[in-house]
């Protein structure tokens, strides 16, 4: 099952940045997740966070240009491997990868990688098939 | 439901405008030469009295008017009427320079409102319904011109001014507005945040009136369906009288000109020959019925072309195309002619907002030119390689309407300052050193 990913227009000018998260933070949102793409001109803040629509509709009626993407949170040992042994599944499916980052889970030993692949159902299924969980968003929290 | 504001002049059969036209072209010469110093001195230096010219065949032989005329002789030199006979004076926007000031006894407030009052029962205003006006009221002739039009008209006339959009949108709900008189970039302003607040259903908008800046056929669509309204052009300007020289019909296909007022002309730019119907050239305007403030062969800088073909409306005025761009807004970057207008039809083709800013500077001696966009969240995605994407498709639309390269920056929503008046989309910093 995926989950689902808010991802902002950040401009690339000084504070803009901080402005958004500022908003988030003031609003109770917590971020459980992160990763920053930048180019010269401007940048998209993704983020992952437990409850999308009440943080959608914040950043909607401030006005802030962002998208809902479904990506797959996968289940990562912490340990020399653990992403090799996600990519391998994912490459011997096929499977290109737009982007993905990685963080720590609570439970020591735990990680979680957040893929965006063109299909999430195929990613899903091949990496099920090697023994590898997929988290719900609430699993994350 | 009336058509037509004065049918016996707006349908009258060319013979009958044209002879009308000469009888008063030859008055308003005399009045002139008797009156105006400036203008007499302008004629005799080319050999020329009243008497040469004796009907519209002739008024090629008389000389130009230009802003730099109206300029030099600020504020009193072109005035053709006792102060003790004037009422009311207003004033250009003063965008690209010195204020011009025009002058008007009642008559000629008069016949300038019956001119917008053509235009409101054109884009079909009766006395049932409600004129919202939202051009500035002042000096600027938007807001006064409307309002005596929606008078006369005998609209219930909501003299709003600019500005202060929630309280435009609470009457626009609140009173019922049918008419909606602005500049299109301000509808479209009022389109966007009246979709916002979620109360498009409460708007009984039918018809706009909407002119005083340039304006292209996506953002009259985008207007119409923001507002859901009909949306007709008007034209005008200052020097002339204001709103109201030309204006709209149903079928959306040209201005036509108040000819009983207004002798329109197509010159060459370069060389001062007039054109003949339907080829492209600068707008000149002689008035044939202003007192106070009568201009002969005024050069009004829109390039433009007119057209006699027989009009659906019924009307027989000749019409003129929406301006295709004005001298004074033309930039030339890197050598090339741009119209800011061709930037707006190329963002509304693209899914962009019509809300830009071209900014123009000199950098080691060679022009850059760089346009902010703002970014709508329909055109966003979460990878950088669509959004990239998205930004060179608009990079190279733009590449193929001007011909030269624009660096162009995707902005955050509303990031762009929204003008209540006149937008201003162009910052040219070469003209600072």
């Amino acid at each position: 099952m995926s989950i689902r990913q808010i991802s902002i227009f950040v401009e690339n000018q000084t504070g803009l940045l901080s402005e958004v998260t500022t908003l988030l933070a003031e609003n109770g949102v917590n971020l459980r997740a992160l990763s920053i793409a930048d180019t010269s001109e401007f940048g998209i803040l993704r983020i992952i966070v437990e409850d999308v629509d009440t943080a959608a509709a914040l950043l909607r009626e401030k006005g802030y240009t962002y998208t809902v993407t479904e990506v797959l949170a996968v289940s990562m040992r912490d340990e020399k491997g653990g992403l090799a042994e996600i990519l391998k599944v994912l490459a011997g499916a096929g499977i290109a990868l737009e982007y993905a980052y990685a963080f720590l889970l609570q439970k020591v030993g735990e990680a979680c990688l957040i893929i965006r692949v063109p299909d999430n159902e195929a990613a899903e299924k091949a990496l099920q098939a090697a023994g590898i969980g997929i988290a719900t968003q609430k699993e994350l929290f | 439901m009336t058509k037509y504001y004065q049918p016996e002049i707006e349908c009258a059969s060319r013979e009958e405008i044209l002879a009308l036209q000469n009888e008063r072209l030859v008055k308003q010469v005399q009045h002139v030469w008797d009156n105006v110093p400036y203008y007499r001195k302008k004629m005799e230096e080319k050999g020329l009295t009243p008497a040469d010219i004796q009907s519209v065949d002739d008024l090629h032989k008389l000389p130009f008017l230009t802003k730099d005329d109206l300029r030099e002789c600020y504020p009193y030199g072109l005035l053709a009427k006792p102060l003790a006979d004037c009422v009311r004076i207003q004033s250009t926007s003063g965008t690209t320079g010195k204020r011009v000031v025009a002058f008007y006894t009642q008559h000629d407030i008069d016949l300038w409102e019956e001119c917008c009052a053509r235009a409101i029962v054109a884009a079909g205003g009766t006395n049932e319904d409600v004129c919202h006006v939202s051009y500035g009221y002042g000096l600027f002739t938007g807001g006064p011109g409307l309002n005596g039009g929606s008078h006369k008209v005998g609209c219930l006339t909501l003299p709003m001014s600019s500005g202060n959009t929630d309280r435009q949108l609470q009457f626009m709900c609140d009173l019922g507005s049918t008419i909606l008189c602005c500049t299109p970039s301000y509808a479209a302003y009022l389109g966007e945040t009246a979709i916002e607040k979620g109360i498009q259903d409460q708007l009984k908008l039918k018809a706009g009136i909407f002119g005083a800046e340039a304006w292209t056929e996506e953002m009259r669509r985008d207007i119409e369906k923001k507002l859901g309204l009909k949306a007709y052009d008007i034209y005008g300007l200052t020097e002339i009288s204001g709103p109201g020289v030309s204006f709209e019909c149903e079928e959306q296909t040209g201005m036509h000109i108040n000819e009983d007022h207004f002798i329109a002309e197509i010159i060459n730019p370069e060389t001062g020959e007039v054109l003949p119907e339907g080829e492209k050239g600068e707008l000149v305007f002689t008035s044939i019925t202003k007192e106070a403030f009568p201009l002969l062969r005024y050069r009004t800088r829109d390039i433009c072309v007119l057209s006699r073909k027989k009009c659906s409306c019924g009307r027989t005025h000749v019409k003129m195309s929406k301006p295709m761009g004005r001298s004074d807004d033309m930039l030339i970057i890197k050598g090339v002619n741009v119209f800011p207008s061709q930037i707006e039809t190329v963002l509304l083709e693209q899914g962009f907002p019509p809300n830009y800013q071209i900014i123009v500077d000199r950098v080691n001696n060679t022009d850059t030119f760089d346009i902010n966009v703002e970014m709508p969240p329909e055109m966003f995605s979460d990878t950088v390689r669509d959004v990239t994407a998205k930004e060179k498709e608009l990079v190279a639309a733009l590449k193929a309407m001007l011909g030269i390269v624009a660096k162009v920056h995707l902005m955050a929503p509303k990031s762009i300052q929204r003008s209540e008046g006149k937008a201003v989309r162009v910052i040219d910093k070469r003209k600072m050193y």
